[in-house]
């Protein structure tokens, strides 16, 4: 019995978990684990132009579209039309979700100077309209834009403030998802609004922030508060793009990639040796080095080999145009054209001046998004360091490279730098596999070398090599290690001719010995032979002495027999008897 | 409206000129029976004969008060003669009902 007691304490989460509405806009989904709370009014604050308004109608648009949960939009800001007309171009049709049914735009025109107060008042009309307006599609989502508007309006401030607090209670007593805009106060100071009270009084704040530094705006969110729930609370940049609200939880830097045995070519057999059978898939390689040392044709050859594998890649060039790259790319025989034509691979290019760090994040998340590419090149990211601090810069790689971990896309970046300089240090701590290419300079040319810095996880090569650039693709030579230093370019051809002569050398020293050999040996060969002849001749004429001999000492005894018969003999010799 | 009126450009001065106004209410809740007595009140004294009052209640008809662009109660909107005017409250400040009407009162001269 306790066992069970215990089995349901341990199953059942302490308190009730927090039941939360998606807002359909992904990063901020994400950073709040799973959208706003349910049931609860939600503040979003921030300063003119700081992006509330869309973030309240992705909210509303992604209810009505994605989760059939309509929504009821009250606005004091704009007319129907306007903002109709202003998220027309996100996609956002506003106009067929009211036709549908799945929205009700209520829109305000307040206008102070035509507004006398005189008396006690109180804002029924607005619950008796948002009731209304609830009821009529079901609204399950409602936002508010923007309640500084209605301050003011009616002269008594405090009476506002009050019939806020009742509204909010009211939607919380209907179970209604909320969002209630608020202008962001230039006063400073402790309050996240003008009027400073919605705060305590709201279960979630969310605060969106416009900023300008060295003329670069970026947009930045960030969740003040979440009664009941863990969030981030970092500063997250967030992009308003073609696609509507994009925040990016790139600080999620939680290393908890999955790690893959999986190789990826680089597209550079040698490369691939040297670290070991290639990258692995979901890792990351940086190319440093100095101008002109051919960063930008590592990047190709990975994204060449991919496209021939049949996977999607992405290059995103911070330095040259599109057109430029896949010019000089093919003039190391590298025509990644058809990629682009047949739709593998997506280049994009833009000036980091264009853009501040967090919107050329943003950027990247959204291609990511939209090409899924397996493989992915930035090239030139050291260039973004031309607008704004290093440490900045650095934060801002790191983002990008979770980026492309989390989605397990394999990437090649490139980074000018000169030797082991700081911020390419900081990033490199980041980065899986480091490459460096280094020009060195000898006998009036400039020569490439390839060092492999260090590659995780791989038992990779510690040796330098040449770097070479050829009409078909980059090739990686040994180079010569001499008394002046390691030989490359016409000092390593000199070398190699050197060494060639010397091959030779030796091979017609040995062929000239063989062929001395061969013939002692034939010679040898024929002695015994020879030798041989005669010992048979030898061993003939030995037997027949032998045959000679038995004939000869039978012949005396014949002979010695007839004598004796001849003479009479009586006695045989042998008898000892006197003859 | 920073602009003084000209003394004898008062809108609505003009006696045989008819008065259109709307109250919007919230049931009949305490405040909205004062702005109505009050409003009442005030013209009787001030348009006798030439005024018009409709009375809308807002719990009622929550789509024509937000049509009207009526956010609190009580409202009362001068729809006749222009310009469109709005007074927020229960009216229980008649210096501020009739400046914000702008009713001339009877008792000034033209």
């Amino acid at each position: 019995m306790e066992s069970t007691i215990l089995t349901t304490l341990t199953d059942q989460p302490v308190g009730p978990t927090l039941d939360k509405t998606p807002t359909g806009i992904s990063g901020l989904d994400q950073i709040t684990g799973g959208g706003l709370p349910r049931g609860r009014v939600t503040l979003v604050a921030g300063s003119a132009g700081a992006g509330k308004t869309l973030l309240g109608l992705n909210f509303l648009v992604a209810g009505a579209r994605e989760y059939d949960e309509p929504g009821v939009l009250m606005t004091f800001e704009e007319s129907a039309d306007k903002v109709a007309s202003n998220v027309r171009s996100l996609g956002f049709d506003l106009d067929e979700l009211q036709r549908k049914g799945m929205l009700v735009v209520l829109a305000f025109r307040v206008d102070p100077s035509e507004i006398t107060a005189a008396g006690d008042f109180d804002l029924e009309p607005i619950f008796a309209i948002l009731a209304d307006a609830i009821e009529r599609v079901g609204a399950k989502r409602v936002v508010l834009d923007t309640i500084e508007v209605i301050f003011g309006a009616f002269g008594d401030d405090t009476i506002v403030r009050s019939e806020l607090i009742r509204l909010v209670r009211w939607l919380d007593d209907r179970g209604i998802t909320a969002v209630l805009i608020g202008e962001r106060g230039n006063r400073g100071g402790d309050s996240l609004t003008r009027h400073g009270i919605e705060e305590y009084v709201t279960d979630c704040v969310i605060v969106l922030d416009h900023r300008v530094t060295a003329e670069i705006s970026t947009r930045r969110l960030r969740v003040v508060k979440y009664r009941g729930s863990a969030h981030g609370t970092n500063e997250y940049p967030f992009l308003i793009s073609a696609r509507g609200f994009t925040v990016l939880p790139i600080t999620s830097v939680a290393l908890d990639y999955a790690a893959s045995e999986d190789r990826v070519s680089t597209g550079i057999p040698r490369l691939d040796h040297m670290l070991g059978g290639g990258m692995f898939r979901g890792s990351t390689l940086m190319v440093s080095g100095t101008a002109g040392t051919g960063k930008t044709s590592v990047g190709a050859h990975m994204v060449n080999s991919a496209c021939a594998r049949g996977e999607h890649a992405l290059m995103v060039l911070l330095e040259e145009s599109p057109e430029q790259v896949l010019r000089n790319m093919q003039s190391l025989g590298l025509d990644l054209r058809p990629w682009v034509e047949a739709g593998l691979l997506r280049i994009w290019a833009a000036r980091p001046s264009a853009f501040g760090l967090e919107t050329h994040l943003a950027i990247l998340a959204g291609l990511i998004e939209e090409e899924k590419p397996s493989v992915a090149v930035l090239d030139g990211i050291a260039s973004l360091s031309n607008t704004t601090l290093d440490a900045e810069v650095t934060s801002s790689v790191a983002r990008q490279i979770d980026l492309l971990k989390t989605r397990g896309i394999t990437s090649v970046i490139t980074a000018l730098g000169q030797g082991e300089d700081v911020s390419t240090v900081s990033v490199s701590a980041m980065v899986d596999t480091w490459l460096q290419l280094r020009n060195i300079e000898a006998n009036g040319e400039r020569n490439r070398l390839l060092f492999v810095l260090k590659s995780r996880g791989t038992s990779h090569s510690n040796q330098v090599r040449e770097f070479v650039l050829t009409d078909h693709g980059v090739e990686l030579v040994d180079v010569y290690i001499g008394a002046a230093g390691v030989l490359a370019g016409s000092a390593r051809v000199t070398q190699q001719a050197a060494e060639r002569d010397e091959e030779l050398r030796i091979a017609e020293e040995l062929a000239r010995r063989r062929r001395e050999l061969h013939r002692s040996v034939i010679e040898r060969e024929a002695h015994i032979v020879a030798t041989q002849d005669q010992l048979d001749a030898e061993r003939t004429e030995i037997n027949r002495i032998d045959l000679r001999e038995g004939h000869l000492v039978a012949d005396i005894e014949a002979d010695r027999s007839t004598m004796a018969a001849r003479r009479w003999a009586d006695a045989s010799p042998h008898n000892g008897e006197t003859l | 409206m920073s602009e003084p009126y000209p003394a004898n450009d008062w809108t609505g001065a003009e006696h045989d000129e008819q008065w259109d106004l709307c109250v919007y209410v919230t049931d009949n809740s305490p405040k909205s029976q004062r702005a109505i007595e009050n409003l009442r009140r005030a013209c009787e004294e001030h348009l006798t004969g030439r005024y018009q009052i409709e009375i809308v209640d807002v719990l009622k008809d929550p789509r024509r008060a937000a049509a009207d662009q009526i956010l609190a109660a009580p409202t009362v909107v001068r729809r006749v003669p222009s310009p469109i005017r709005k007074l927020v409250g229960d009216l229980s400040d008649s210096n501020r009902l009739l400046i914000g009407l702008e009713i001339r009162p009877s008792g000034e001269p033209a």
